[in-house]
């Protein structure tokens, strides 16, 4: 049984003995740690050191973005072309899955704070099926890069650039046939295509992982008993996801479509 | 309950939540359909505000950060503008240097 300093535990029996200790007059709940002076400032303390980190991730995700904006100012035509390769449906449904995720993630964070337990767990289990259909999604269209030889390394087939009108997608939208030297370049858009939307899957892929421990959790009454921070800040992370998912989609699939 | 732990902390609820959600959904239409307009020099600009006023009611309300303490506010506010000051200065030199020979 967790004694006074079951702040390090966490676990649900400290949580539910925080509600009882503190109806009965205690002090603090016992996941206050004893370095804050109040649930209030230790809840400020980890909203801030969550943006912190979040701030890292905009700026790594940010170093990606202006490689992207670099490349395509040089090699516009290759990353037009390119650009065409993907699929706008399945980019389009994408976003649309990852907005609802944010929005159930969001519900998932007022469940906690309203102490709604099966709403919660309701929220969470929603979150988590929809990131696993963007994903698979997300598989989907990396198969057909890989069937048409999109990918870059060793089998990068240039053809879909020197040759669009035997090309599906080149040719719906209109390519012109690239010179060797400029096909050459989508290369680097698919490389960077693939950089980016792999560290965004990546992340994708850490967060379902949290959410399935967070399920766990939640159906325990873990987060329903007061203590709310590890959902909050998951919510940060997880919507923080979707803002470079919008992103994302703008600049690889939208801006060169007309 | 929740009133004697959390103190100042607001609670954004569903309907603010189902506001954002379906401005989000606009914007995903608008933008896809805006795409499809050849508007020349302004269609990576439009898609871009629409982006950025999606992520901005992302990060006020979906993040909370309208509901935030000051700390958090300057926080935010402090990696955006510096983030904005490295791509926008690294962007102007790429962009101008050896203008027209690639």
């Amino acid at each position: 049984m967790p004694d006074s300093h079951a702040i390090a535990h966490e676990d649900v029996e400290a949580a539910n003995a925080a509600c009882t200790a503190n109806s009965a007059g205690a002090e603090h709940p016992s996941y206050l740690r004893h370095h804050f002076n109040s649930t209030e400032q230790q809840a400020d303390a980890s909203n801030f050191a969550m943006w912190l980190f979040l701030l890292t991730e905009v700026m790594f995700f940010g170093g990606l973005f202006t490689a992207y904006l670099i490349y395509r100012n040089w090699y516009y035509p290759a990353f037009v072309s390119g650009s065409h390769q993907l699929n706008v449906v399945w980019g389009a449904t994408n976003t649309l899955v990852l907005i609802f995720s944010s929005f159930t993630m969001a519900m998932a964070v007022w469940c906690a704070e309203t102490r709604r337990r099966r709403g919660l767990v309701l929220c969470l289990a929603l979150t988590f099926i929809l990131g696993l259909g963007f994903l698979g999604i997300k598989a989907i269209e990396y198969s057909e890069k890989i069937e048409k030889h999109h990918v870059p390394g060793l089998h990068y087939s240039l053809s879909s650039f020197l040759d669009p009108a035997h090309d599906e997608a080149a040719s719906v939208a209109g390519d012109n046939p690239l010179l060797l030297d400029m096909a050459r370049k989508t290369e680097i858009y698919f490389s960077l295509y693939f950089l980016m939307t792999g560290m965004h899957a990546l992340h994708m892929i850490i967060g379902i992982g949290i959410l399935g421990f967070m399920i766990f959790r939640a159906r325990a009454g873990a987060y329903t008993a007061g203590h709310v921070t590890f959902v909050e800040n998951f919510g940060l992370y997880w919507h923080f996801i979707d803002i470079i998912w919008i992103y994302l989609f703008a600049l690889l699939y939208l801006i060169s479509r007309h | 309950m929740s009133g004697q732990i959390e103190h100042a902390h607001t609670i954004v609820g569903p309907r603010v939540y189902t506001t954002i959600l379906f401005a989000l959904l606009l914007g995903t239409a608008l933008t896809v359909w805006a795409s499809f307009i050849d508007l020349g020099f302004w269609n990576p600009i439009i898609a871009l505000v629409i982006a950025t006023t999606k992520a901005v009611l992302v990060v006020l309300f979906f993040m909370h950060v309208k509901y935030s303490t000051k700390l958090t506010k300057l926080t935010v506010c402090a990696g955006i503008f510096t983030f904005l000051i490295l791509i926008s200065l690294t962007l102007a030199d790429y962009f101008s240097r050896a203008w027209g020979s690639w």
